[in-house]
């Protein structure tokens, strides 16, 4: 069992996925707020845990973990659509800057709400897939849950953004805000609904990743840290890429604290590597080239 | 008070007077009476309140660098509490280890962020909006990190505690009041050096690159050297904030470092108004006293009211308290003279207002 | 809403509190923020930030004086307890403290959490003699009555009790190979000096590997399993709660079956256990000085239900099984018996020479045999713990009560 150097490293890589599928869950959610109003939410990891929080009080109140996961899906999106009208929309064309403190404020309020209304002890959150180990211990029914509900709404954003006609309408109204709005798309309800989504994502994201993180309000804090790296490396505009890059930094980090350096300094080297990945590539590994116009 | 205005619009036109005085005359007039009230307000309040101002200016240092990076750089930053962190563990170190007088760890601080700034907006140079966000705000998480892995330098998570400067006796004056004018020295320093940096050459520059990096450099401009040296010289100022800190509170550690530093930086910038210089003085108000009025009201959320009243604040004045008043006052300037047709190239004037437009790269 | 009717809940027993206020013993000698009718004392905690979760002792704090201001006070007088935020930060912490100290003029600073902060204002109390009494962190460096006589701990220190498990590696496991995984600050690493400090010579050849972890990490899944990898037959765990219910699991999944020490600080069965899966958690050992109020063998006792009675009277939004809770129930016990022995004689040197003059104090929610003393040469007030095995649901206590090595 211990000590054979090649179960050491599957361990570390099986880990280093799982973790990195926690990560990409909530890239996915990045991604989709930066479609939509090309701006990073640096809030999306409270709104997720906040959300988290939602379905944990409705499975306490006994209700079935389904019911209640669709239930907070509701909500979430609700709660996104009611951000972006009350909190993002006064700031829409205020510059980058005044938009990244105001999802500051909106982190720490959710943040400190969550705490006040919760308290910091950590709670139990129940996993729909089990725990149970698989392949000799190196993964749990709980992790490759994370993995395929990840892949699953990659593939339902996708067909969503693809076939679908409000799909189509939110990219033409984030890609060209005025054709879309001369072609008759609501590019407000577009953005409205793109948070909308975004916050539904996060609350899938939260509840599937809460049963291995433990819920407390500081449990995104440190993961959007790594998403945002996931989501950057995949190039933020990628769905895709985004899960490719969270899954990669997650498999990174972790290798890297075991073979290259202490674990003190892990999250520095890998900082280090992403930072090199996107000096040589600057819109990440599958982004699309800005192209600058005078 | 007065220097947002005046850089911005330059030097007023010298037929605009009012009762018999020029525009810049009264802006002097205005900043020397400024000047004054700050010198006399240690000897009015008590030592704590002469206390919580010292920090309020030392944070206003730290943000006029910031300002110089995302209002006339266009470049944000969420890590420059690791520069911060740079010149206080300098100062920290000198006066420790070598027995440097405090006074003499401030040229090394500054100089010191400011080679580490340079080095950092290297790769900087190629990375924009979010990327740059991503590189800067792992700047800001590993510095705690950093801290205590060199242990051997910083004393790790003991950190280092520092003697406080004794004030000279023919002085006459207590410890927090030398202190308070000590920062007030170098505020007014930092203030004048930026001041002067923005209004001439380099500050030209820099707007015309952040209005047009492809344009600026078909003039001429080198946009890369600009750029990098902005970096280096916001860092610098931040550098040398963290030095001052470091001797007024007497104690550096790598949780005073962490990523909310950082974060309250970036709040304090955009508050005060990020293409203004006057703003870093309201930014570092804010900073020091929103969170404490915050706590006043409530021990069981703070972080709630603080962030409520961010988030109302930046409705109400999208561009910063300062890139909210400065225009209001230049026009209430310009007032007697043509109230009826204010110019349609006004808003051109004002620098802090031609931040609006730069959302897109 | 909900905050205007807290407000108005703070306000009202303030109201009843002023207009009780008179029949206080008149005539004392009074330092600072100390008068016929109050104690004013002062406190910083995280209440935002990365650690505030520990928050919930300076909630404690201020329910327990609410408690004893509504039986009638100290000593006659009501204690007026102000708590401050600092966000964990130090330059915040003495911003805060100051104010208490020269505005609010409190009479001392009692259990400012952390050891940053705390070690911020050290030097600060100690220039202007202003009591920090029982600060709230384990660090080893409060006990220094020469250096600092102003400065005085209460909890037992973090190397004690890993001292205490080395003594126990030392005398049961002679084969022992240990791992220990540590949070990067001055919690973990107090941990893993006091374990080298007490298995002397023997430490370099019994510990295998140390990994550690900082707060902002998602998970320490990875430091587990490159522990597991040394081939140690031996854990020891010092990590918060959260990260120490992802290490329990962690083991657990990987069939990794080492004897595991867990940190005093995350033995709580309810907050790190359950979360983790109490069967993950059977066989795990610790050393524990105060009472899981969840575990079943105080159940009946009076102890608990006063504790019970007190959380859900004035501490109602806390979880009563929250370690945090029963440790500002008990140190605030412990200030209480400090003031009463002040008598009238309310000066900060009283108070200094009180808190050091404590003899064989018995907390109602410390472990049998755990006595609170402190002297004039010993400013460690709680030097003893019991270790303790999980048996699935409750802890199991054996062997004697005992004091570690540098205490």
């Amino acid at each position: 069992m211990t000590g054979a150097p090649v179960h050491q490293f599957l361990q570390q890589l099986f880990t280093g996925l799982a973790t990195g599928a926690i990560y990409a869950s909530l890239a996915l959610a990045l991604v989709m707020i930066y479609r939509a109003t090309e701006l990073v939410n640096f809030a999306q990891g409270e709104m997720a845990m906040f959300s988290t929080y939602i379905a944990w009080t409705l499975t306490n109140a006994g209700i079935p973990f389904w019911v209640a996961f669709a239930l907070t899906l509701a909500a979430s999106f609700l709660g996104g659509v009611a951000i972006e009208r009350l909190i993002i929309r006064p700031v829409q064309n205020a510059p980058v800057f005044t938009a990244v403190t105001v999802f500051i404020g909106l982190l720490l309020i959710l943040n400190s709400v969550a705490g006040w209304l919760y308290t910091y002890t950590v709670q139990d959150f129940p996993s729909p897939f089990g725990d149970r180990p698989l392949l000799h211990s190196l993964l749990t029914t709980s992790a490759l849950g994370i993995m395929g509900v990840t892949l699953a709404m990659l593939v339902l954003l996708y067909l969503f953004f693809r076939f679908t006609p409000i799909g189509l309408a939110m990219r033409a109204a984030a890609q060209n805000p005025v054709s879309a709005r001369l072609c008759g798309i609501r590019v407000g309800r577009m953005l409205a609904i793109g948070w909308g989504l975004a916050a539904a994502v996060g609350a899938t994201a939260g509840v599937m990743v809460a049963p291995i993180l433990f819920l407390d309000p500081n449990m995104m804090t440190g993961t959007l840290l790594y998403a945002f790296a996931g989501a950057l490396l995949g190039g933020i505009s990628s769905p895709l890429g985004a899960v490719i890059g969270g899954i990669a930094v997650g498999v990174m980090e972790n290798l890297v604290g075991t073979y290259l350096i202490a674990s003190q300094l892990k999250l520095t080297v890998a900082l280090a590597v992403i930072l090199l990945v996107l000096v040589l590539r600057p819109n990440g590994l599958f982004g699309a080239t800005l192209v600058k116009r005078v | 008070m007065a220097g947002g205005v005046g850089i911005s619009t330059g030097p007023a036109p010298a037929s605009e007077r009012i009762a018999g005085l020029s525009a810049s005359s009264w802006r002097r007039a205005g900043l020397a009476a400024a000047i004054l009230v700050a010198i006399a307000l240690p000897f009015l309040i008590g030592k704590y309140h002469t206390f919580e101002l010292t920090l309020a200016m030392i944070y206003a240092v730290a943000l006029l660098g910031l300002n110089l990076l995302s209002g006339y750089n266009g470049q944000i930053s969420l890590g420059h509490g690791a520069f911060y962190a740079v010149g206080a563990y300098t100062a920290a170190i000198m006066m420790q280890r070598w027995g440097v007088p405090y006074w003499a760890t401030i040229p090394p601080a500054a100089l010191i962020s400011f080679a580490i700034g340079v080095l950092f907006g290297l790769p900087a140079l190629r990375l924009e909006g979010p990327y740059l966000a991503l590189v800067t705000l792992a700047m800001a998480l590993a510095t705690p990190q950093l801290l205590k892995y060199f242990d051997g330098w910083t004393g790790g998570q003991q950190g280092i505690n520092l003697t406080k400067p004794v004030p000279p006796h023919w002085l006459g004056l207590g410890r927090d009041q030398f202190l308070y004018l000590l920062v007030l020295i170098v505020l007014i320093a930092a203030f004048w050096v930026g001041a002067n940096l923005l209004r001439g050459r380099t500050g030209r520059a820099l707007v015309a690159i952040r209005e047009n990096p492809i344009s600026a450099s078909a003039m001429g401009i080198d946009t890369a050297r600009y750029k990098t040296l902005a970096f280096g010289a916001s860092a610098a100022f931040a550098g040398v904030a963290g030095a001052m800190s470091a001797i007024v509170v007497g104690f550096v550690a790598p949780e005073g470092f962490g990523l909310l530093l950082s974060l309250s930086f970036l709040v304090g910038s955009a508050v005060g108004g990020i293409a203004t210089v006057s703003g870093a003085l309201f930014g570092g108000l804010f900073v020091e006293y929103v969170p404490n009025i915050a706590n006043d009201i409530s021990d069981a959320a703070p972080g709630a009211i603080y962030g409520l009243a961010l988030l109302m604040l930046m409705f109400a004045m999208p561009v910063g308290v300062a890139g909210y008043i400065g225009p209001r006052l230049a026009r209430l300037a310009r007032r007697p003279r043509a109230s009826a047709s204010n110019p349609p190239g006004e808003s051109k004037q004002i620098g802090s207002i031609a931040i609006q437009e730069g959302r897109k790269p | 809403m909900r905050l205007a009717t807290r407000l108005f809940a703070y306000a009202a027993p303030l109201a009843l509190l002023a207009a009780a206020g008179q029949y206080a013993a008149a005539g004392g000698t009074y330092g600072p923020g100390a008068s016929d009718t109050e104690i004013k004392i002062g406190n910083t905690m995280p209440y935002s930030g990365p650690a505030s979760a520990y928050g919930a002792i300076g909630k404690a704090d201020a329910a327990y004086f609410t408690m004893i201001n509504e039986q009638g006070g100290i000593n006659g007088r009501k204690v007026n307890f102000i708590t401050r935020d600092d966000g964990y930060s130090p330059p915040k912490t003495v911003e805060q403290v100051r104010k208490l100290v020269e505005e609010d003029q409190v009479l001392f600073m009692y259990n400012t959490l952390g050891t940053p902060p705390n070690s911020a204002i050290w030097d600060y109390m100690n220039e202007n003699k202003v009591p920090q009494l029982f600060v709230a962190t384990g660090a080893s460096k409060w006990n220094d009555p020469k250096g600092h006589p102003w400065t005085i701990g209460w909890q037992p220190n973090y190397r004690v009790e890993a001292s205490i498990y080395a003594q126990y590696i030392l005398a049961n496991m002679p084969d022992a190979k240990i791992a220990v995984l540590y949070q990067n600050d001055d919690f973990g690493k107090d941990y893993v000096i006091g374990l080298k400090a007490g298995l002397g010579d023997k430490a370099d050849k019994m510990i295998v590997a140390t990994q550690s972890y900082e707060t902002t990490d998602p998970t320490v899944d990875s430091q587990v399993v490159s522990l597991q990898g040394s081939g140690a037959n031996v854990l020891l765990t010092a990590a918060i709660p959260k990260f120490a219910a992802q290490v329990v699991r962690k083991v657990f999944d990987i069939g990794w079956k080492p004897a595991f020490f867990m940190t005093n600080v995350s033995s709580s069965v309810s907050a790190v256990f359950k979360p983790a899966g109490l069967e993950k958690a059977v066989g795990i050992i610790t050393a524990g000085y105060t009472k899981d109020p969840n575990d079943a063998k105080w159940k009946d006792s009076k102890e608990l239900g006063d504790y019970l009675a007190w959380q859900q009277k004035y501490d109602a939004d806390a979880n009563p099984a929250d370690n945090n809770v029963v440790y500002g129930y008990s140190a605030t016990n412990t200030l209480v018996q400090v003031l009463k022995q002040c008598g009238d004689n309310l000066t900060r040197e009283n108070v200094m020479k009180q808190a050091a003059s404590i003899k064989g104090q018995v907390l109602p929610m410390l472990l049998p045999g755990v006595v609170i003393s402190t002297s004039a040469t010993d400013f460690a007030p709680i030097k003893q713990m019991q270790l303790a095995k999980f048996d699935g649901t409750n802890w199991v206590y054996f062997g004697p009560v005992m004091s570690g090595v540098g205490s």
